[in-house]
């Protein structure tokens, strides 16, 4: 997997395959409140990537024994459907996701006040359609804006980007064929307006210099997405007072 | 339900040391738990090394079967890490099967171990596409007193440095040993009151919002990263959290490895 010696040539005259620069994100589509039944939810497309999430709740914690008398557990669930993969995704959870659901839901946890429902849940579920590199940011941002869509006290929202080296350079939001062929991956969550990391993992080989030089250009790409994150919950809400009003 | 309360008190009196610049077992903030590395202390294992950080005990395993190699890398030998949180290990662990905490425990330890390139993967093929060696690391807890990322990743890269290659057993020749090319170390610190304090025990673990290992290699290179936990960190902590990383690291390496 990663960590090989390039064998594809992933930078051709200071470009991307896909044509992107160094520090470039892939397109960015979000939908808010498409799901009817949900408390919340939110559309989100990176690139490729296709996500979907939904929020339930607050709402009563099962198993009860699981319930935090101080404050709400929040309940994350990152699935990837069986084809949104090139070979079928086996049905159900595997190591990676339980891994990532845990990740994710801690990526959020700083931001959502969780103190003001004790014993309750708020369940928070990112479906990946199709994946393209990069699912657990884009579902992260889905889920970030999917927990505002359905009103929960939050102090922020949370943004995410990944950040990795390909052919020795640092580059942003990296695609599957980068990912696959790449030296590393870093994806990193982040509160925009107070800097704050709330999620930062990493795997393949990088100096400290290179680590530190991702971490600013995922940071500056956060506040980008950010802005994205907000517009599009600004202008849902704007639009549904105005039908109110056709109404 | 009743411990609850005392998981409390006692996050407060972490806190409240911690604002008097003192731990609970009296270290210094930058001060490691004293370690020990027992290796080869299992027959039947092809590797094996128990870690002792503090009060902490981990054993790991690694047992060599011959095997088929995945599809995509026929070429390639095969590295499956595995962690087991036995309900012997701590009146928190429940048996039955891998939870989330074991789950990230097994693939932060591999990750470091894969981005390093600690094993030289296609030395461990015997026949492309057919037959090649399946590295099995099970980490297996047995007293949780905080900080098991380090301790098993340590583990890990005790045991593969010893490992005995079953080759008679299985009828095939090569070489007896497998080829290590780094040693990486995990530094796991917390975040408690603006401090960061490294390798937390069982209640700085428990009491910290924020926690993350560094994982480095012998030239000082990071090979991963894992921040956990509900809380959030700066980048000036986590820049500091990895130069302390990667010192501390260097020390365990010269002193245990």
């Amino acid at each position: 997997m990663k960590g090989e010696e390039t064998e594809v040539e992933l930078i051709k005259e200071g470009k991307r395959l896909d044509g992107r620069g160094f520090e470039e994100l892939r397109h960015i589509k979000i939908d808010v409140g498409v799901l009817k039944r949900a408390d919340g939810s939110c559309y989100f497309e990176l690139g490729d990537n296709k996500v979907i999430a939904a929020v339930y709740g607050p709402r009563e914690m099962h198993p009860r024994h699981a319930q935090d008398a101080k404050m709400a557990v929040v309940k994350f669930r990152y699935n990837m459907a069986p084809f949104s993969t090139d070979d079928r995704k086996r049905p159900g959870p595997d190591r990676r996701s339980i891994e990532i659901s845990k990740v994710s839901r801690e990526a959020l946890d700083p931001v959502i006040m969780r103190e003001y429902y004790p014993k309750m849940a708020i369940e928070v579920y990112a479906e990946l359609l199709q994946s393209d590199a990069g699912t657990r940011t884009a579902g992260i941002n889905a889920a970030s804006v999917a927990l505002a869509d359905a009103g929960i006290p939050m102090r922020d929202l949370v943004s995410s980007v990944a950040v990795g080296k390909i052919d020795g350079e640092m580059v942003l939001d990296l695609n599957a064929m980068e990912d696959n062929h790449g030296e590393a991956d870093m994806p990193v969550a982040m509160i925009a307006r107070t800097n704050t990391i709330t999620a930062l993992q990493m795997d393949g080989r990088l100096t400290k210099e290179e680590f530190e030089r991702g971490l600013k250009l995922a940071m500056g790409a956060c506040h980008q997405i950010y802005e994205l994150q907000r517009t599009a919950l600004i202008e849902r809400y704007s639009k549904s007072e105005n039908k109110k009003e056709e109404e | 339900m009743g411990l609850e309360i005392v998981d409390d008190i006692r996050e407060d009196y972490v806190y409240d040391l911690v604002k008097s610049g003192k731990r609970e077992d009296g270290r210094g903030f930058r001060e490691y738990r004293q370690i020990s590395v027992e290796r080869d202390l299992i027959k039947r294992a092809e590797g094996s090394a128990r870690v002792k950080v503090g009060d902490t005990d981990v054993l790991v395993g690694v047992k060599l079967e011959l095997g088929e190699p995945f599809p995509d890398t026929p070429d390639k030998g095969v590295l499956i890490t595995n962690a087991e949180l036995v309900p012997l290990a701590s009146p928190g662990f429940e048996s039955g099967p891998p939870n989330e905490n074991s789950i990230q425990l097994a693939r932060v330890v591999d990750r470091g171990i894969r981005g390093s390139e600690t094993t030289d993967l296609e030395k461990l093929c015997i026949e492309e596409g057919e037959k090649v060696w399946i590295v099995f690391i099970d980490i297996h807890i047995l007293d949780d007193n905080g900080n098991l990322m380090d301790a098993a990743a340590l583990g890990a890269i005790a045991s593969l440095l010893n490992i005995r290659i079953p080759n008679e057993k299985y009828g095939v020749t090569g070489e007896n040993t497998l080829p290590i090319r780094d040693t990486p170390v995990a530094v796991t610190m917390v975040k408690i009151e603006g401090n960061i304090l490294v390798d937390p025990n069982f209640d700085e673990e428990n009491a910290a919002t924020s926690k993350l290992t560094v994982i480095s290699n012998a030239d000082g290179t990071l090979s991963g990263m894992q921040k956990s936990g509900s809380g959030g960190l700066k980048e000036e902590e986590i820049a500091e959290m990895v130069e302390i990383g990667i010192e501390k690291a260097g020390e365990i390496r010269e002193s245990y490895l």
